[in-house]
């Protein structure tokens, strides 16, 4: 055929995952291709479905709180700050002040040590090999606290329904100063590595570009809503733990792209910092158990509790039937939501770019499949 | 004693069966709650700071409701709330307009979350849970829709994208089908699984034999 000629593109469909070193996990992602240009995604997830929302139905209230941990394993600090609330919610029970200012630090040094995996890990994805030994030299500091809290250093099971478990050990405080004191320098090294790099900037300014209404209406939440300009954060909008105490600000992007994301993360470090260190150097003294029974057998009643967790709004629904097992949890994970946006942001990008925006959605698997 | 949990399990199984002969994975009917309570009552002291039975939702009042049954007269809408978590109670014919009125008049515009709950003992068998949030109005609303097992609801794709994946997960994990859902196919297992796990009648190790036989060449890994 004349209108033929063999400078013609074909679309192709390619297969990219499970198993590839930048889906961060075992997500595949079918790309229709137009040359480099991504025409079109599917993702298939599922490789890691482990039906925790069905375990939860057969454990009781107690025994289904590690299991949380197995969600987003890199957060886990946060994935069970917001189960122990919703169950205490359905109790109507609140933890004593000591174990909400515990808690919350704790789950803001989760916070720095999730955005240093998700920085180290993302900067690799795109080239830039140097940023992830600094992010994991500092994510080793975080976690040697967690490790020295509750003996665990990823599924912590750092709480409790009512409070926590275990009492600060010494040299809490200290340590978690020191942390604080050492970070704002190394937070500054990691962007003297990758803000004004040139190949950094390529990768990221205009890429995957997501606007308000767009990440609205796909539910999105967390980091990537911020950069597309919506200043929502629950723990401003709907308070929780301790956070109600502290002064932070909520930073925002214009573009909502990848580069937008990146400084919203950046800057969220920092303001998790301002809060950890608001919160230690006045933990209140008293118990860190609120009077909550051996038995956890909380009304029949349901109630919904979210949280923000590093990635969106992680958001627990529980429905009790008055036994000690719940009748049905439901998890709302960021991850999962979160990562129905990517077909959004990678059309008309290059294959190149799927990379960096799986990478810029951060989601891990654990929580996307459950 | 009293305040181990298997012990406390094997005495509500046992009250299970002397009350109602029912298969002992189903979960405890709170029509079964109070004598329990009082039976635990003096093994544990330090009673917790709720009342045994534990709060009723309350009919709940307000502006929302009063404009809602004003625009929609002849839908029965049932708006409750339970600590403090407001949520109203549709018909699945009338989901679509009240949800479409809820995003476009009361500021309603994202949808968090969206699941099912299965009650196999109700005349209709699944409960469908929408939450929404609203930004303008920093408020949390959840919309339950009762389905019988053959009923199906309109998707909400049209209102929300975000909608698309939470209907496939819960068309995977239910079995409930969402009218005019432009991709309705499981999301978490492989498409050609049998079965829908979250139903209370699918037991915790069941799985679709057939499918493990074929595409992992193993026996059941049970």
């Amino acid at each position: 055929m004349p209108d033929k000629t063999f400078l013609d593109t074909n679309e192709i469909v390619i297969n990219m995952g499970p198993q590839h070193p930048s889906t961060h996990g075992v997500l595949r992602v079918i790309l229709k291709l137009d040359g480099e240009k991504v025409l079109g995604t599917e993702c298939i997830i599922g490789y890691l479905h482990r039906g925790v929302e069905k375990i939860a139905e057969n454990r009781t209230y107690t025994m289904f709180n590690p299991y949380v941990d197995r969600m987003d394993y890199v957060a886990a600090v946060s994935n069970g700050l917001g189960y122990c609330e919703a169950v205490e919610k359905l109790l109507n029970v609140q933890a004593p002040p000591r174990a909400q200012y515990v808690r919350t630090i704790l789950t803001e040094l989760n916070r720095i040590s999730s955005h240093l995996l998700w920085l180290g890990t993302h900067a690799l994805d795109i080239g830039a090999i140097t940023p992830l030994f600094y992010t994991f030299r500092e994510r080793e500091e975080v976690l040697k606290i967690f490790e020295a809290y509750c003996g665990a250093r990823l599924t912590t099971h750092a709480f409790r329904i009512g409070g926590l478990q275990y009492e600060t050990y010494d040299g809490f405080e200290e340590q978690v100063k020191a942390f604080c004191n050492i970070f704002p320098a190394k937070l500054g090294e990691y962007e003297a590595l990758l803000t004004g790099n040139r190949i950094w900037l390529g990768r990221t300014k205009g890429v995957g570009v997501l606007n308000t209404a767009e990440a609205i209406d796909l539910g999105v939440t967390g980091p990537v809503l911020r950069a597309s300009g919506l200043k929502w954060d629950i723990r401003k909008a709907q308070p929780y733990a301790a956070y109600e105490e502290f002064d932070f600000d909520i930073p925002v992007g214009e573009n909502g792209d990848t580069f937008d994301r990146y400084v919203v993360r950046m800057e969220e470090m920092r303001q998790s910092l301002r809060i950890i260190e608001q919160a230690v150097g006045r933990i209140p003294e008293g118990p860190v158990m609120a009077k909550v029974p051996k038995i956890i057998k909380p009304p029949a009643g349901e109630v919904y509790h979210s949280i923000e967790a590093p990635k969106g709004e992680l958001g627990y629904f529980v429905v009790s039937d008055g036994s000690t097992q719940p009748y049905r949890v439901r998890i709302r994970p960021p991850s999962f939501v979160n990562l129905q946006a990517l077909d959004r942001m990678v059309r008309g990008h290059l294959v190149a770019d799927v990379v960096a925006i799986i990478g810029t959605i951060d989601i891990v698997l654990g929580e996307v499949d459950r | 004693m009293a305040d181990d949990p298997r012990e406390d399990k094997k005495r509500e199984d046992k009250q299970k069966e002397e009350g109602t002969p029912q298969p002992p994975p189903a979960p405890a009917k709170p029509a079964a709650e109070p004598p329990k309570v009082e039976a635990k009552a003096p093994a544990a002291p330090p009673a917790p700071p709720k009342p045994p039975a534990g709060p009723a939702p309350e009919p709940w009042n307000s502006e929302l409701t009063a404009s809602l049954r004003e625009r929609f007269p002849e839908v029965s809408i049932e708006a409750l709330s339970y600590l403090g978590q407001n949520f109203l109670v549709l018909p699945p014919e009338s989901f679509l307009p009240v949800a479409g009125y809820l995003k476009s008049e009361c500021g309603f515009d994202m949808l968090a979350d969206l699941t099912a709950v299965d009650y196999p003992k109700r005349e209709k068998r699944f409960e469908v849970i929408y939450q929404f949030y609203s930004f303008p109005r920093n408020e949390r609303l959840r919309l339950k829709v009762p389905l019988g097992e053959e009923e199906s609801v309109e998707s909400a794709t049209p209102l929300w994208s975000a909608a698309n994946w939470l209907e496939r997960e819960v068309f995977d994990m239910f079995g409930i089908r969402f009218a005019n859902h432009p991709n309705l196919k499981r999301i978490l297992l492989p498409e050609e699984w049998q079965g829908h796990p979250l139903r209370k009648d699918y037991g915790l190790t069941q799985q679709d034999v057939k499918w493990v036989q074929e595409n992992l060449h193993i026996e059941s890994g049970q």
